[in-house]
């Protein structure tokens, strides 16, 4: 074998040909080597699809769960329980005529969604430009931590603050019949979303490289002409995909908007009346699970509304990876 | 703080009076006059010293080189004519740098204008993600210049000028990111000149080129020479010997030698110098 006569040239008398240690060596020759590579490679790998694992069967068991809820009636019925699911506004689970219709749910979830959407995304974009370009680097260190303590907050603190602040204050000062509604909830989301917005939009935009600004500033730009025409639209899929994480965050919230959003299950009408309280997805199934027996009509519906929301996110998160590999991408470029 | 940079012009005129005159003599030969000149200039980042007590002067239309090893200031002098090192936190200037007579370091400044004269192209080719035909348009458009006729007269002169038209003009609407290294430096070198500088300011231009794009850029700067004062801050001695009407040579921050290029890489006056385009260091 090839190591004996490695051994045999030990005694050369050449000292930079004196190699004295083994260069090849089989396996059985350095078991524990050998042993130790391959189990922390298996250990290694399990761990990391064990996480693998449990999102495929987290979505096996919601749909399966959620799936009896269609199929229980037969053939025929699959398709009427599918339209009064996505076309119905009443949710009546417990009356003696029970409705399944989630559309109420659908357009909540949406609704708060959107009307945090409509404070956060300005802000929090502003913000980002703020932090990336034009505040100086001390604060800069001082502001993003401190951001990011809000991310850190427990929802239902914010619950809370919506209940026994923002609540009351809408009542008096905007005359609001009820202070848990629509907009309350919106408000504390948008409050919810901002540090995910500011944080990912500042690094999408710290991450435009120094030459483009410097080539921007060299031809006479201001600041404020280099942000909009260079910066803004280098950044823009990081940008986007601060925008739909913060949006995820919104539209899966839960305690939050159990608390403050009324739990009325009905579209507002008008629709723009944020005055009125509405009902989300996520707070239908924490509220309702609780008193729903295992296998009943009610808990495969609420299984199904569990569904359409993993949709929901699920569709969104790969939106984010997609802009967020395609901002990868246009770095790498540069 | 002291603020020495905001020092009336004249007065430090009378101050030094005595050495911009000594490179005067040796480096501005014809009667043309300096379009930039530094006077006991120095530039800091932190406490850290850039750019040591320069006092030179550059006459309109040449093209001059400056030359020096690594960290010698020769990129920071280049940087401050046009304030680009603004950018930097903590950086400070003094002495005097003047443009056209006026001192850029002055609070005055508009440093809009002062970028729309002395233009500058980096070390790495720099366009925008945007279309050839964006990126010449990027510096007239903010000028306030919107009508199509012109912009398209503006993007054919400067591609011409960059001797880039030819290659490009079928695919104006092409993102200039898919243009070659050497392509898109002289791109950047077009984009420069739409903003209609008086002074080009080339921060080693060629050092991320090959030989052959390397060998189009000097083409291009021995075009312009005349048209525009060009300054270029290059690693490449033969270079700044093919190119240039004068050299400078930085070390440590301090000016040593200010000369004809032909004399200084020939009979230079300082040991360092010599020294150092014979390759004994740096």
């Amino acid at each position: 074998m090839t190591e004996v006569s490695v051994q045999g040239e030990k005694r050369n008398r050449n000292a930079a040909a004196e190699f004295t240690r083994p260069l090849l060596l089989s396996p059985s020759e350095d078991l524990a080597g050998y042993v130790m590579g391959h189990l922390g490679l298996t250990i290694l790998f399990l761990i990391t699809t064990t996480s693998v694992a449990a999102v495929f069967l987290i979505f096996y068991f919601v749909i399966r769960e959620s799936l009896p809820f269609f199929t229980t009636g037969g053939g025929a019925a699959i398709l009427a329980r599918v339209r009064e699911f996505f076309t119905d506004p009443g949710w009546y689970p417990s009356a003696t005529e029970p409705r399944y219709g989630a559309l109420a749910l659908i357009v909540g979830s949406l609704y708060v969604t959107a009307g945090a959407l409509v404070v956060a995304v300005p802000v929090g974009l502003l913000a980002g430009v703020f932090l990336s370009d034009i505040a100086p680097f001390n604060l800069r260190q001082i502001c993003k931590p401190v951001i990011e303590i809000l991310a850190a907050i427990p929802s239902v603190a914010y619950g809370f603050f919506a209940v026994m602040v923002l609540a009351p204050w809408l009542q008096t000062h905007l005359g609001f019949s009820s202070g848990t509604n629509a907009l309350n909830a919106s408000l504390i989301l948008a409050v919810m979303a901002l540090p995910t917005i500011i944080s990912v939009s500042e690094d999408a935009m710290t991450a435009v490289g120094r030459e483009i600004r410097e080539a921007s500033y060299g031809l006479g730009a201001t600041r404020a002409e280099t942000i909009i025409n260079v910066v803004i639209p280098a950044g823009h899929s990081g940008i986007l995909a601060a925008v739909i994480l913060g949006m995820m965050r919104a539209i899966g919230e839960t305690m939050v908007v159990w608390m403050a959003s009324g739990n009325a299950s009905r579209i507002p009408s008008p629709w723009w009346d944020l005055s009125q309280s509405i009902r989300t997805m996520t707070a239908t199934i924490a509220g309702d699970m609780g008193e729903t027996p295992k296998d009943s009509e009610h808990y495969y519906a609420l299984f199904t509304v569990g569904l359409t929301l993993l949709l929901f996110t699920f569709s969104l998160n790969l939106l984010s990876e997609y802009l967020l590999g395609k901002a990868r991408a246009g770095r790498g470029r540069r | 703080m002291e603020t020495p940079e905001t020092v009336p012009l004249k007065k430090t005129d009378a101050g030094h009076a005595a050495r911009p005159q000594q490179f005067a003599q040796a480096a501005v030969t014809e009667s043309s006059e300096a379009v930039i000149s530094a006077r006991q200039f120095s530039f800091f980042y932190g406490a850290k010293c850039g750019v040591d007590q320069v006092s030179m002067a550059i006459r309109s239309g040449s093209v001059t080189a400056i030359i020096g090893p690594s960290g010698c200031g020769k990129s920071t002098f280049l940087r401050s004519i046009n304030r680009m090192n603004d950018l930097i936190p903590g950086s400070r200037a003094q002495g005097v740098l003047a443009v056209n007579g006026h001192n850029v370091y002055d609070k005055r400044t508009n440093l809009v204008n002062l970028r729309q004269q002395v233009g500058m192209v980096f070390q790495k080719p720099n366009p925008f993600a945007k279309s050839i035909y964006d990126n010449i348009c990027y510096g007239p458009r903010l000028q306030g210049i919107r009508s199509r006729g012109r912009l398209s007269e503006i993007v054919e002169k400067c591609l011409r000028d960059a001797a880039l038209w030819d290659e490009v003009k079928d695919d104006l609407h092409k993102s200039a990111l898919a243009l070659s290294g050497g392509q898109q430096q002289r791109l950047c070198i077009a984009r420069t000149l739409a903003t209609r500088p008086n002074v080009v300011l080339m921060d080693e231009p060629c050092s991320a080129l090959d030989p052959i794009a390397t060998a189009r850029i000097e083409d291009l700067i021995a075009q312009l020479k005349g048209a525009y004062t060009i300054v270029i801050v290059t690693h490449n001695m033969q270079q700044a010997a093919r190119v240039s009407d004068e050299t400078a040579f930085f070390c440590l921050g301090k000016l040593i030698e200010y000369d004809r290029t032909e004399k200084l890489f020939t009979n230079p006056s300082k040991k360092e110098t010599e020294d150092y385009i014979t390759g004994r260091f740096g």
